[in-house]
């Protein structure tokens, strides 16, 4: 799956073919919309994409693995709750803004927890990851209701929604830490034996099986990773925020999904990639920006959104007629 | 274990694990509050799950060709603003079947792209889903609609009215199960989707036509969310642009529930009336036990994966999976 930069440009375009469309859409903004090409604008962008963005790092490999998880916004709800009522604790009265520590690492933590309880349901009883995952989304949306009491909760300590403000020079510090970990779990997939493994997996999962990879534990790791991912982009938007409501995140699982298949990320698994993830992720995020700048009603970005996934899908249809399923049957 | 012989022991007895577990619950349920098991209550219940129950009818036909759709909650919204805004300005007559024409319409997109274009229904759905979305917001400029004549409209008929003790919808919901039951198991149309779903190659070898399948059941479904449109709409008598936000994995939850694979190919319609129920019936029983409305969901998500892990369970008659 490494994409080869000595075949040249145009092959690795063919690869991603999502990246060409986001140039496309980057150069109309740049003419028809003012304002759109600021560097101001681009890290807003960039602020904007991250959240779904670090959720989609999680769930292109759940998704490589041939499963998918659609507990991610209520884990992110759960997980936001968590980081902005803990730093309020007695416990922690005389920490100072030291107390929004130990509530950060309990977020990841319960989002770490939230993803393993999935991973595991799905190893040991074989039910498919949908219905596992869709179960979840209820019910972690039900924990949600039951920890805040329906309640939002409100960071008292400024330092937490300073930080949502602030810049690693000219980056903003959220978009920073998505980069980072985009990054990281890039070469977490093309570098090392867990990320060969989950392109066994989703590929070929009986083959895995036989070549001695233990499928359960390591499907188990991908969803404790898109759990903290999940979790962290929960963090994120509460320091946007300064606060935690307990409907946040609903239907982030769907836009994940939507940025993650852009990217060309097949939903039977064993074929994607991070660079492509990206792409789908900057894709919307322009797009958002973009009509947004135009003042183009919401709306329309919903219809135009829907339309460009059905587009990519048909396109993806005709120039990629390889396997058996492709046949005229 | 109990289950590693249920296999070879009671094969008919693992098939009816969700009656089982329905009427086991109903009792527990019974017991704890006495008023869980009166007439009222029950009639409440059913009433209050027409909505999901009309669309699940649907859905677990497009479940049963293999497929999925998770544009219904949207539809729902589109479906529901279109008849309440027609109602008042076209008039009920010529409005409802605007509605269907125009909830049909959208139905037969699904199908085409899923059934004639052979792309993957998840995807499709969901990128219908938003723009539906986006589709019934720039209709209703975002505002909310509703209908100004109330108590002096026969629209209300649809969600309102009793008709021999028992609430139209309620009619409603049933029948049009009896009904698509019927042709799921005794027509050759419902053979065809069974066979679709169960082995589409298969099917097209055995002469099926299988787009034209798989493109009926989207039509289906989207009917069935035309008739949810007219009780939400004639109940409410107005409507939210996003009322119908969420229900597609509501409905989705219930079919499961109901023991249909989502591998397409098995399922049975009046088992997915029995997972309508049951959700309604968690969400009823634990109100009345005073729990938060929230608890439901959370009782929910245990229900779904123990029902669908005992189903997997008893098929392969071994109680955990045999992935390394």
């Amino acid at each position: 799956m490494q994409t080869s930069f000595t075949a040249g440009p145009l092959r690795w375009l063919k690869a991603n073919p999502i990246w060409g469309f986001v140039v496309l859409i980057f150069i109309f903004f740049s003419v028809a919309a003012d304002n759109f090409f600021a560097v101001n604008n681009f890290t807003n962008i960039l602020l904007q994409s991250s959240t779904i963005g670090l959720i989609a790092l999680g769930m292109t490999l759940v998704m490589l693995n041939g499963n998918i998880d659609l507990s991610v916004g209520a884990t992110l709800a759960l997980a936001a709750s968590v980081a902005v009522d803990m730093q309020g604790w007695e416990v922690f009265a005389d920490w100072g803004s030291w107390a929004i520590l130990p509530a950060v690492l309990s977020a990841l933590l319960v989002g770490v927890l939230m993803g393993a309880i999935n991973g595991f349901i799905v190893w040991k009883t074989g039910v498919d990851a949908f219905i596992v995952t869709l179960g979840a989304m209820l019910g972690i949306r039900g924990i949600v209701f039951i920890y805040t009491q329906e309640q939002s909760f409100y960071a008292a300590d400024f330092a937490y929604s300073d930080f949502g403000m602030s810049s690693v020079g000219p980056i903003p510090t959220l978009a920073f830490i998505f980069l980072a970990f985009t990054l990281f779990v890039h070469l977490l997939l093309t570098r090392t034996v867990h990320g060969r493994n989950t392109y066994a997996v989703g590929g070929n999962r009986e083959a895995a099986i036989n070549a001695g990879i233990k499928v359960g534990p390591h499907m188990l790791v991908n969803f404790m990773i898109v759990g903290f991912f999940a979790a962290l982009a929960g963090v994120s938007l509460s320091t946007q925020m300064g606060a935690a409501t307990p409907n946040l995140g609903r239907e982030y699982e769907l836009w994940t999904i939507t940025a993650v298949v852009l990217g060309g990320t097949k939903l039977t698994g064993g074929v994607g990639s991070i660079v492509g993830t990206l792409g789908g992720v900057l894709a919307i995020g322009i797009m958002r920006n973009g009509m947004n700048l135009m003042q183009v009603s919401g709306f329309y970005v919903l219809v135009i959104l829907g339309t460009i996934l059905i587009t990519v899908l048909i396109l993806d249809k005709q120039f990629n007629r390889r396997t058996n399923e492709e046949l005229r049957l | 274990m109990v289950l590693s012989r249920l296999k070879g022991a009671g094969p008919a007895v693992a098939r009816q694990g969700l009656l089982i577990a329905f009427i086991v619950f109903m009792i527990g349920f019974g017991l704890v509050s006495e008023r869980f098991l009166s007439l009222d209550n029950i009639a409440s219940v059913l009433r209050q799950s027409t909505i999901i129950g009309v669309m699940a009818l649907g859905v677990t036909i497009v479940v049963i060709g293999g497929n999925l759709d998770l544009s219904v909650g949207s539809m729902l919204s589109f479906s529901t603003v279109l008849v309440v805004d027609l109602h008042d300005k076209v008039g009920p007559e010529i409005g409802i079947p605007m509605m269907f024409a125009a909830t049909l319409t959208l139905g037969a997109i699904n199908g085409f792209l899923v059934g004639v274009m052979r792309l993957n229904s998840l995807i499709v759905t969901l990128g219908m889903l938003s723009a539906i979305q986006g589709l019934i917001l720039i209709y209703s400029g975002g505002q909310n609609v509703d209908i100004s004549n109330q108590s002096g409209t026969w629209f209300r008929v649809f969600g309102r009215e009793s008709f021999m003790n028992i609430a139209v919808p309620i009619w409603i919901f049933l029948s049009l199960a009896l009904i698509l039951h019927l042709i799921m198991s005794y027509t050759p149309f419902g053979r065809r989707v069974f066979a679709v779903g169960g082995n589409p190659t298969a099917s097209v070898f055995s002469g099926i036509k299988r787009s034209r399948v798989v493109f009926t059941t989207y039509m289906i479904s989207a009917f069935c969310v035309g008739v949810a449109a007219l009780i939400l709409g004639s109940r409410v008598m107005g409507s939210q642009n996003t009322v119908g936000q969420g229900y597609e994995l509501l409905v989705l939850a219930a079919v499961i529930l109901g023991g249909t694979s989502l591998l397409g190919g098995a399922g049975n319609i009046l088992k997915t009336v029995i997972g309508v129920l049951m959700l309604g019936f968690i969400q009823n029983g634990l109100l009345l036990m005073g729990q938060p409305y929230y608890t439901q969901w959370l009782v929910t998500w245990i229900v779904i994966i123990l029902a669908v892990w005992l189903d997997v369970a008893a098929k392969r008659g071994k109680l955990f999976s045999p992935i390394a």
